[in-house]
């Protein structure tokens, strides 16, 4: 089109404040589909944690605290719950497996949890997916572990390696169970989750490390070996939590009102799904609030555009008449400075697409393997390009300010030629 | 069929807007195809005005403007703006080329608006740059290192010569000149007006010719003193 190539000429002839304009909005929109789909992955990699259980079970708290310290391994359980009930429900008809959890120790600082090997064969994340071994296989005897991968890859832990489990969680725990190590039989691949950080040994193992131990201290003179421990009944008296699956989903919400109604302890039974949303919710105002920033950006990458064009259209005037004593309309007029706005807009969304590929290209190993945080380099989703349908509309409207006065300039000046 | 007139003009009436009082009151001009003319008139007496009415670019309170038989304040705006681009061409005083269009894409400038301009360009079987070349060369501005230059680098008279091959392409009937010459200087003024005859006289356009110098007036056929036919002291 004739005049969208004058358009293109004369935003050449001003490269130097055009391609500024360009850089700012080519910058937020690169920022904005950049939050965006950090925001959209790490949604995804926070629901993908897991998977295929239908109930998770705690002593009674609150469903969040329950979901942060048993899957999240944030935090700390207020309660346990009896071995007893625990038996009870995972006898129970309509359920098909269970996996107990029992946290409280840490090896430089990552969680220890106990379990059993149910826990390998049921336990999923992502979409459904299960998980498998790196190296070795899940453990069988009572002072055996199975590392997360990013355990064994950060600490440089091999396989056969022996391992000590500090008392207690965090990195500065002191008293170590250094008496009854346990040895590294299997790393897991990544998962994204925290199954990543956690190291896996068997109830039986937890139970070991503390039989001669009382109320949290070890007990003076009382120094069981690791090998008297295996003599002893290693059964445990109460875990932290249990995850649920159950024959049919549709018994889910049966099982956890009697559950939640058991009698002879206060437990809490709450649907993964559920509680991942409340949890989602509560972060969700801080990524709001980053999203309405990034928006903010960009409206400013348009004023930026607006007052150059508006600051330019005044020396225009003249431009202007000469269009018009060869032919030109109004409506030419308003498409050239229009155009002008569009096409610097555009530009700059096209430039803002290849920041982003370029920014994610460099960034995406670095974001891997320093927040577990997976963002692939895809053609933008559907809700992207509508956030770019979005950026260029608002451009058009904005570039629809200085042409409408361009517009009614040229209608009132005519030919006269003014400055 | 029979030739009509390049210009007549009938009970012409003009005010820029309601509550402004009137600028132009004229009863009738007429010009003949080929004619040129010279229009003088004090600072402020309405030639620039006039010359937007003859052009469709404004339109008259009152009267009818009739070009090459058209009358163009009856057509619709676009009809008016199209009619301009196919049958005028324009040179103005200062400043007439786009700053940021080679001197090439100023000369051709016309045949982005007007499809008939571009074809009578080429009707020759030039194409449009050869033509723009020919008409430069007339004007002796056919020096390949000026032509490449940005066109803000040219002289004042290199500039209204520019200008004056965009009025000239695709030969419009009728070349509009509002005081080209008032900024070159006397020696330069001939040699620009005699170019710009010798064109007008080879496509057979019309030349209205706005101008304050008295020492151009002697080079034209006719000559219109605005202040007389303009009759608003009879109405006030
Ligand atoms: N766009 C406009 N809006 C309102 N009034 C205008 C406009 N253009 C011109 N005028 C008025 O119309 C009158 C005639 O102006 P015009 O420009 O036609 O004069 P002119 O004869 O060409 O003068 P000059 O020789 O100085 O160019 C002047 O009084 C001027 O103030
Ligand atoms: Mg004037």
């Amino acid at each position: 089109m004739a005049i969208l190539s004058l358009a293109l000429k004369s935003l050449l002839n001003r490269r130097f404040t055009a391609s500024l304009v360009l850089l700012s909005i080519a910058l937020s929109v690169a920022l904005l589909l950049g939050v965006e789909r950090l925001r959209v992955e790490s949604r995804n990699s926070f629901a993908n944690t897991i998977s295929g259980t239908d109930l998770v079970v705690g002593a009674r708290s609150g469903a969040i605290n329950l979901l942060l310290y048993s899957v999240f391994r944030i935090g700390d359980a207020t309660n346990n719950i009896s071995w007893k009930s625990y038996k009870k429900f995972s006898e129970h008809s309509l359920v098909k497996w269970t996996i107990p959890i029992s946290l409280g120790d840490s090896h430089r600082g990552y969680r220890v949890m106990g379990t059993n090997r149910d826990y390998f064969r049921f336990y999923k994340y992502a979409n459904k997916r299960s998980l498998s071994f790196h190296q070795g296989r899940p453990f069988e005897e009572v002072y055996q572990a199975v590392l997360g991968h990013e355990v064994a890859g950060e600490l440089d832990y091999r396989m056969g390696q022996e391992i000590v489990i500090a008392h207690g969680a965090g990195k500065t725990s002191f008293t170590l169970h250094d008496d009854k190590p346990f040895k590294v039989v299997g790393i897991l691949e990544p998962t994204g989750t925290p199954v990543d950080r956690t190291v896996h040994v068997p109830l039986e193992g937890i139970e070991a490390i503390h039989v001669d131990w009382v109320a949290g201290r070890q007990v003076r003179g009382l120094n069981i070996s690791a090998d008297e421990a295996l003599e002893k009944d290693l059964t445990p008296k109460a875990i932290t939590a249990f995850l649920v699956g159950l024959k049919s989903k549709i018994a889910t919400f049966r099982v956890q009102r009697e559950i939640n109604d058991y009698r002879k302890e206060p437990l809490l039974a709450v649907l993964p799904g559920v509680a991942l949303q409340q949890l989602w919710d509560l972060i969700s105002v801080a990524e709001n609030a980053l999203l309405i920033i990034t928006l903010l950006v960009v409206a400013v990458g348009l004023i930026g555009i607006l007052t150059v064009m508006l600051a330019s259209l005044n020396e225009r005037r003249r431009e202007m008449a000469i269009l018009r004593s060869v032919g030109a309309r109004p409506g030419h007029i308003l498409l050239l400075v229009t155009g002008e706005g569009l096409l610097l807009s555009l530009i700059g969304i096209a430039a803002g697409l290849l920041l982003l590929y370029a920014g994610l290209f460099l960034a995406q190993t670095y974001i891997e393997t320093h927040y577990g945080l997976h963002l692939p380099i895809g053609l933008p989703s559907l809700r992207e390009w509508l956030i770019l349908v979005l950026v260029g509309t608002s451009a058009l409207i904005v570039g629809l300010i200085p042409g409408y006065r361009a517009y009614r300039y040229s209608l009132a000046d005519g030919m006269s030629i003014r400055i | 069929m029979p030739q009509t007139a390049a210009i007549e003009v009938k009970d012409l009436r003009f005010r820029w807007r309601t509550g402004l009082p009137e600028v132009l009151r004229i009863t009738s001009l007429e010009v003949a195809r080929g004619e040129r003319i010279f229009i003088r008139g004090a600072s402020g007496s309405g030639k620039s005005t006039l010359l937007a009415l003859l052009a469709g670019v404004n339109l008259p309170t009152g009267g009818d403007v009739e070009i090459l038989g058209e009358t163009v304040n009856r057509l619709s705006s676009a009809g008016r703006d199209h009619f301009r681009s196919d049958h005028i061409g324009f040179i103005f005083q200062l400043f007439n080329l786009i700053p940021y269009l080679s001197v090439m894409d100023n000369v051709t400038l016309p045949c982005r608006f007007s499809r008939l301009r571009k074809e009578k360009a080429t009707a020759s079987g030039n194409s449009l740059q050869a033509e723009a070349m020919r008409l430069l060369a007339h004007l002796d501005m056919a020096d390949e290192a000026l032509i490449h230059r940005p066109v803000v680098e040219l002289s004042v008279g290199q500039q209204q010569r520019v200008a004056t091959a965009r009025a000239l392409i695709g030969a419009p009937e009728i070349i509009i000149a509002d005081e080209p010459t008032s900024a070159l200087d006397s020696e330069m003024r001939q040699v620009f007006l005699h170019l710009l005859f010798q064109e007008c006289e080879e496509t057979g356009s019309t030349l209205l010719f706005v101008s304050h110098d008295r020492q151009l007036e002697h080079l034209f056929e006719r000559h219109i003193a605005l202040d007389e036919i303009n009759r608003l002291e009879q109405v006030v």
